[in-house]
């Protein structure tokens, strides 16, 4: 079947929306692990049926599901995600030490190069590798283990690994982004990191130009241009040229430069998607509209996207892994909110329409192109 | 044989019965019974304590005879009628995190 599977983690269960290429009708199926928090789900791209689910648990720890049938059944992997020697400390938010303790995978990123091969950043901020399906994780401790490591403090989520994106031309190369840490690039799969938050700003810093601190909030990059990476930090959205050697402001005329997630079209690689919320105190989007904002230009130009969306009385936020979109000739652009909506649209913004209105709390949405 | 209440919130999350029946060769202690659940149904590592640490959770927690064991000694010897089954070894899950 040509179509989309969506893929939504929520506070309580995971849920798999399908539809044709067409996107108007949906198949909803789940909650799967019926009241477990799913952080994020996410399959293969290099084999569709192969997803994998994070779903940490306050009493029990963390837990991995994958399923080879396309989300039908699933079975645990393995949950030990074990740092590497001696953890050591970062710091806290009061600026004192704070041992490294495990909390949860928040993302879980599947090699675009080896099937066998996925990647998960997790809480307290650190890298996890399995080469064998899930079978066995390693850490990539040089992060970890960065001479800036014990400098890293938490944003208001925690001290999370969240966004991993890999260069389709060179495996060993991968982009992470720590909360509150920043920006950081490996070019050696692993071997070494090297912070790359150069041009960032952020007034919580007393040093600006501070080589770790940003408290970055997504990452994403188009396949064609992979030296190109956009920004939605904290406060400002931000682009660099150069593989995050400098990054340069393109918030322009966005009514707030505070979001969460970032994504790129399918097919324009300097068309970008963020979703302005008012601060980081209210945490839902200005004047109550609900407003998707487009830049045809890579940034500093933006439309309000507004067809479909609620205008009024809409106090939703948009977490940072909670926006995907598909790669159908026509692109569809997706997010879900804390309310419970999964809004879809399938002219690259253009219009809106809400596949489910009232599921839990939505924590991420992955999607799947299928043919 | 050593009785062992398992927690009800673990429901699928694992593959253990609500009350385990296990065997544990040597000094019968929590970390003991722990290892040896784990022998038996593996879908428990990582859910009771902590991969890294080897702590137990800190929404778990273990009675015998209704008894708060939870901060002793995780490797000091239980009761005998812990390890006679006499009196079963209880794992109960805080009222929280759901």
């Amino acid at each position: 079947m040509t179509g989309v599977r969506v893929l939504v983690g929520t506070a309580k269960g995971g849920f798999i929306l399908t539809s044709d290429e067409a996107r108007e009708n949906w198949d909803i199926s789940g909650p799967h692990f019926p009241g477990a928090e799913v952080y994020h789900m996410k399959g293969s791209a290099l084999n569709p049926d192969l997803i994998w689910a994070s779903q940490p648990n306050d009493w029990f720890g963390q837990l991995v599901h994958r399923s080879r049938d396309g989300g039908q059944t699933w079975e645990q992997v393995s949950n030990e995600l074990r740092y590497d020697g001696e953890t050591g400390t970062h710091q806290w938010y009061d600026g004192t030490p704070h041992p490294w303790d495990f909390k949860r995978i928040w993302h879980l990123e599947p090699s675009i190069h080896d099937e066998n091969v996925i990647f998960a950043g997790v809480e307290d901020a650190a890298m996890f590798k399995s080469i064998d399906g899930g079978e066995s994780w390693q850490e990539l401790p040089a992060l970890r283990n960065h001479s800036t490591g014990d400098s890293w403090q938490p944003g208001a989520g925690g001290l999370c690994l969240h966004t991993i994106l890999q260069d389709p031309r060179d495996p060993d190369r991968l982009y992470i982004a720590i909360s509150a840490a920043g920006a950081f690039r490996t070019d050696d799969g692993g071997e070494t990191w090297l912070p790359i938050n150069k041009g960032l700003r952020s007034d919580y810093i007393p040093d600006q130009d501070a080589e770790v601190g940003h408290c970055v909030h997504n990452l994403a990059l188009h396949p064609s241009r992979p030296d190109t990476l956009f920004m939605q930090k904290h406060w400002d959205v931000m682009r660099t040229d150069s593989a995050g050697e400098l990054w340069t402001e393109v918030s322009g005329n966005l009514p707030s430069d505070f979001g969460f997630p970032i994504v790129v079209h399918a097919h324009e690689p300097e068309t970008i998607y963020v979703v302005p919320i008012l601060s980081d105190y209210y945490h839902y989007p200005p004047e109550g509209k609900l407003r998707v904002y487009r830049s045809r230009s890579g940034g500093n130009e933006w439309e309000a996207l507004t067809a479909g969306l609620p205008q009024e009385n809409c106090y939703v936020n948009i977490l940072r892994d909670a926006m995907s979109i598909d790669t159908l000739p026509e692109c569809g652009i997706y997010f879900g909110t804390t309310g419970g909506q999964v809004y879809a649209s399938a002219d690259s913004g253009d219009t809106w329409n809400a596949i489910v209105h009232d599921l839990p709390k939505v924590l991420s949405i992955e999607v799947q192109t299928l043919s | 044989m050593i009785r062992v209440i398992i927690p009800s919130q673990l429901g699928s999350l694992s593959d253990a019965p609500k009350e385990a029946v296990i065997q544990v060769d040597g000094t019968v202690t929590p970390n003991a019974i722990l290892d040896a659940l784990e022998v038996t149904y593996p879908r428990l590592k990582g859910l009771l304590r902590d991969n890294q640490t080897r702590q137990r959770r800190p929404m778990i927690r273990y009675f015998v005879a209704e008894e708060d064991i939870s901060h002793a000694d995780p490797d000091a010897e239980l009761p005998a009628e812990v390890a006679s089954g006499k009196e079963p070894f209880w794992i109960v899950a805080a009222i929280s995190g759901g």
